[in-house]
């Protein structure tokens, strides 16, 4: 077995580059999403609402400026081959001091608090991140990272349903989450949705089909076929771009799913807000 | 049509905004979030002096990223308004004047706001950078120690918005 040396400074590199592009530069799948979706609506506001963050979007790149002041709390899904040996450092070391270079040296908001309840002093450079790690086999890193603005994340919600509850029921806890936030999280949104596992596991797997591409479709058709129909139905519910009324309120619904027990069929939906801030690197 | 307003607002604009209308502010404004508002609400709880004087004042729910280098500002697009609804009638009664945010209102903010002749407009969420071209300057106005969730005041000009919740109550939003 060959053993793969990686000096800690280069996953640092790394980490820093994917959160600061991700904040200057919108992914293909929702700058399409958008266009598209101003093409698609009728009236003037939702129209007028579209444009701007369309030009947000170039004066982001252009500028290299984040796209929107909330460059959220860090979130990263890294996939850890077993063979590698991080050198002169820690790789939770390195992943945090990634994130606090970007946040720093990359002019992003620092929005993150010491202490949820008491404290709530800020850190005042975004870290910690949350690091979800998986080891797999192998020699490589594989990082998939997401800046999640909490206007979008307080909407957010996780659920244990019993399977009786069958897809009716899920469909229900879904549609009644994007009710509940309506205008709030940044409409149009991405919903990530988790299916299965236990709470937590379903909590995560939203988290992680928020960071899907939106023009993806889930692998199992039943649930590629449920993603297109959930997102016609929000869409049906009029909210539009900012709450202001429209065709769109979402412009992608992504699900991911796990085995779950024989008792249960837990549900989380994670919304997100339309600048869905998305990047995956391999080191 | 877009209407222009400058700041302050007087009580004959204020009447004149209807939910739906467009408008560019032009004027000096102070901005809070969380933080300083609770910070603010509980000093009018305890009948104290308040660092910033609010009345007539419009406030912008907003937490601003560093500008660069060369930029007047950062992207400073709009936070979800309804976490200062606990907060925002304290200082309607003190005599704010308007509201900057996003999203929805409580209803109690909604009748403080009739009773005090107060409007609520909406920025687009998520606009930030674009916003922030139509802010100039910048400045520290208290509670430095929150970082991004101070005080300051923006001078803006042309500041895009859209009349979401009127004087009289009427929203724009999707109920």
């Amino acid at each position: 077995m060959n053993i793969r040396k990686i000096n800690a400074a280069e996953i640092t590199e790394a980490v820093k580059k994917m959160f600061m592009d991700m904040n200057y530069y919108i992914g293909s799948d929702i700058l399409t999403a958008l266009n598209k979706a101003e093409q698609t609506e009728t009236s003037d506001t939702a129209k007028s609402v579209l444009a701007q963050l369309i030009e947000n979007h170039k004066i982001a790149s252009e500028e290299e400026v984040p796209i929107c002041q909330d460059t959220g709390m860090a979130v990263l899904f890294v996939e850890y081959g077993q063979n590698i040996v991080i050198e002169n450092g820690s790789f939770e070391e390195a992943v945090q001091e990634g994130v606090r270079r970007a946040y720093i040296d990359g002019y992003l908001r620092k929005s993150v608090v010491s202490d949820p309840v008491f404290d709530r002093i800020n850190t005042k450079d975004n870290t910690p991140a949350v690091i979800y790690t998986e080891i797999v086999p192998g020699d490589q890193i594989k990082i998939l990272g997401g800046c999640k603005g909490f206007g979008s994340e307080n909407m957010s919600a996780v659920k244990m349903l019993t399977p009786s509850a069958g897809i009716e029921g899920v469909k229900q806890f879904i549609y009644d989450t994007v009710k509940y936030a309506g205008p709030n999280p940044c409409p149009p949104i991405v919903v990530g949705i988790g299916i299965g596992g236990t709470f937590e596991k379903a909590a995560m797997l939203a988290k992680k089909a928020t960071l899907r591409p939106i023009d993806t479709d889930n692998s199992d058709e039943r649930y590629a076929a449920l993603e297109k129909k959930l997102l016609d139905g929000i869409n049906q519910m009029g909210y539009g771009p900012a709450g202001l009324g429209g065709k769109t309120t979402a412009i992608g619904v992504n699900i991911e799913t796990f085995p779950t027990h024989i008792a249960g069929m837990p549900v989380a939906v994670n919304i997100c807000c339309h600048a869905a801030r998305h990047k995956e690197i391999t080191i | 049509m877009k209407k222009k307003i400058t700041l302050p607002l007087t009580d004959e604009v204020i009447k004149d905004l209807h939910a739906g209308d467009t408008v560019l502010i032009t004027g000096t404004m102070l901005t809070g979030r969380d933080a300083a508002h609770k910070r603010l609400y509980e000093l009018l709880q305890k009948g104290e002096e308040l660092p910033v004087e609010i009345q007539g004042e419009v406030i912008y729910y907003v937490g601003p990223a560093p500008a660069k280098p060369g930029h007047a500002a950062g992207p400073a697009g709009p936070t979800s308004s309804y976490r200062m609804d606990k907060y925002a009638p304290s200082l309607l009664d003190r005599g704010l004047k308007g509201m900057i945010g996003k999203g929805a209102r409580s209803s109690e903010v909604v009748d403080s706001m009739v009773k005090n002749g107060a409007v609520y407009f909406g920025a687009v969420g998520g606009a930030a950078a674009l916003i922030s071209k139509s802010i100039k300057k910048i400045e520290t106005l208290a509670y430095e120690d929150l970082g991004t969730e101070a005080i300051y005041r923006f001078t803006v000009e042309d500041f895009p918005a859209i009349v979401v919740i009127d004087s009289y109550g009427k929203s724009a939003l999707v109920q």
